[in-house]
């Protein structure tokens, strides 16, 4: 039977093929804000203003990137044996900030660099017995 | 205000020695305390005020740090503040004594900072905390806080040309810095090949690139100017700025324990990022500058990243750090010795003590009492770190 998908964590993602980061953006002043975990706007310049939720950029430019090689502390759920991860810096086109998120795929034969374009997609984060869980991740665009 | 109106004296100076003890942070942070002020010649029962810096791994006397401090040194009724500001904790305790003693409410002050740190690393607290971003950027991404040191290294590789080798050679450096110092907990010279031969942790960061976490005291005896003349008489060190500034919105610069920046659409990023902007306030406040410095105490927690804080500190342009480091100028006979005392190479982080421990390098070299290291003729010195969650630290200190 095949496992469960259930996102690691609600509200910060959309789920599917095409997914995108959910954040929210101010009314008047325009600004983007990820993650959408605290409902007020963060722009002071324009105090009190309202938010709305928003898709941000499917697509960006390497900001950076790097890869562990050593297992983090938990919460972080490890697989056993532990197995090296790359986390990328995105910088988004429209949005004009950076977010970070894991990199699915091997930096090195996609000859990722500063710069180097990449797109979201949804990924395994971990899984147990029945269910997979699953998070935002980036890999080399129109890969 | 006249020029000086803001200086207060640094009286005394004391640490525990840096390292891996396995003892109670109280016991680390009483010695600090009293080697300072017996430093100061102040009586203990003559402080009036006691800044601690905080630790949250340490229980409850960890968060009342201060309180468990005067407790330990026996209660003399002084007035008591406690601070976190993660790695800044340290300088934004000893902000709150010399904005008690600017503003005439006290005298004199001693600031002490203290830990007991775990092994590996440096993990967030414990339990389901799904509304924390420092719980949630380990379990959804596993950015520890070597992730964010390496993003920073990977850049100025792709952007300035730095090799591996650059890196590497900020920690032979730092090792041949803290050869002698008894504080260290590191005494050990490291060849290039040692660094190149280190395992990696995080690409392009190798283990003896990443600052360990250690147990370790600091603490310092502040003063107004005029307690200081009728007390200890000559001139003693001054602290000519403290800088506790946060980040201008909108910071584009991914920082621990962000999972995202601030966003530029609505308005530009400011003139100064930042890291520079910690270093800017400090000058500012001082009326000196970078071409003033001979000496610098900077946060080390990477290799690369001691060399982003050359051109934070205004020490080299954005993209020279490499050269200015092969050139030789942050070492003895450089123009501005960097991490005289070894840095966090030679240290590991002890978080609530090392901003104090800055300071007290940088005092016993601007007396000229810095043993074998010193750095020759010191008149001016900085020291500047960053905690996590938008804490600026800077302090400049002369003679």
């Amino acid at each position: 039977m095949a496992k469960k998908r259930v996102p690691a964590i609600e509200g910060w993602f959309t789920t599917g093929d095409t997914p995108s980061l959910l954040g929210t953006r101010g009314s008047e002043s325009g600004s983007y804000f990820f993650p959408p975990q605290i409902a007020v706007s963060r722009d002071p310049n324009a105090v009190g203003e309202d938010y709305e939720p928003v898709e941000l950029s499917r697509e960006g430019s390497v900001w950076s990137y790097t890869t562990n090689h050593y297992a983090p502390p938990e919460p972080y759920v490890s697989p056993d044996p532990f197995v090296p991860y790359t986390v990328v810096a995105v910088e988004l086109d429209t949005e004009k900030m950076v977010v970070l998120g894991q990199y699915e795929g091997d930096p090195e034969a996609d000859g990722l660099s500063v710069g180097s374009r990449v797109e979201l997609v949804e990924g395994i984060l971990y899984e147990d017995d029945s269910t997979e869980y699953t998070v935002w991740m980036w890999r080399k665009a129109g890969a | 205000m006249s020029a000086g109106g803001h200086d207060v004296a640094v009286l005394g100076v004391g640490m525990h020695p840096w390292g891996k003890w396995g003892r109670n942070f109280v016991e680390y942070g009483v010695a600090a305390a009293r080697d300072a002020l017996s430093d100061a010649g102040v009586d203990w029962r003559d402080i009036q005020f006691v800044a601690g810096g905080e630790t949250v791994r340490n229980g409850y006397p960890g968060y009342v740090a201060a309180a468990t401090f005067t407790q330990a040194l026996g209660w003399n009724g002084a007035r008591v503040a406690s601070s976190y500001a993660a790695c800044a904790s340290g300088v934004t305790a000893l902000e709150t004594a010399r904005a008690q003693i600017l503003a005439g409410l006290v005298d004199v002050a001693l600031v002490v900072g203290a830990d007991t740190t775990p092994k590996g690393f440096l993990a967030p607290t414990a339990g389901e905390r799904p509304d924390d971003p420092d719980w949630l950027r380990f379990r959804l991404l596993g950015a520890t806080n070597p992730t964010y040191f390496a993003l920073y290294a990977r850049r100025r590789i792709d952007l300035y040309g730095a090799t591996t080798d650059d890196f590497a050679a900020v920690k032979v450096k730092n090792a041949r810095h803290g050869l002698t110092n008894p504080y260290a907990r590191y005494r050990k010279e490291f060849t290039l090949d040692d660094v190149r031969n280190s395992p990696i942790v995080s690409d392009p960061l190798r283990l003896l690139e990443i600052c360990a976490t250690s147990d370790g005291a600091a603490a310092v005896v502040l003063s107004s100017v005029d307690y200081a003349r009728s007390h200890a008489g000559g001139s003693p060190v001054r602290i000519r700025a403290v800088s506790t500034v946060t980040p201008t919105y909108p910071n584009t610069v991914i920082e621990m324990p962000n999972f995202a920046t601030d966003s530029a659409a609505s308005a530009p990023p400011p003139e100064r990022g930042f890291r520079d902007s910690v270093a800017a306030a400090a000058y500012e406040q001082a009326g000196l500058g970078p071409e003033d410095l001979d000496l610098a105490e900077v946060y080390d927690l990477s290799t690369a990243l001691e060399l982003d804080w050359y051109e934070n500190i205004g020490l080299c342009k954005q993209g020279e750090a490499e050269r200015l480091l092969r050139d030789g100028q942050t070492t003895h006979g450089g123009s501005c010795v960097v991490n005289p005392s070894g840095g966090l190479a030679c240290f590991g982080e002890a978080v609530p003590a090392q901003a104090i421990a800055q300071v007290c390098e940088v005092t016993w070299h601007l007396r000229g009492q810095a043993g074998e290291r010193q750095v020759e003729g010191a008149r001016c010195g900085l020291t500047i770190n960053q905690g996590l969650f938008g804490h600026g630290s800077s302090v400049i200190l002369s003679t």
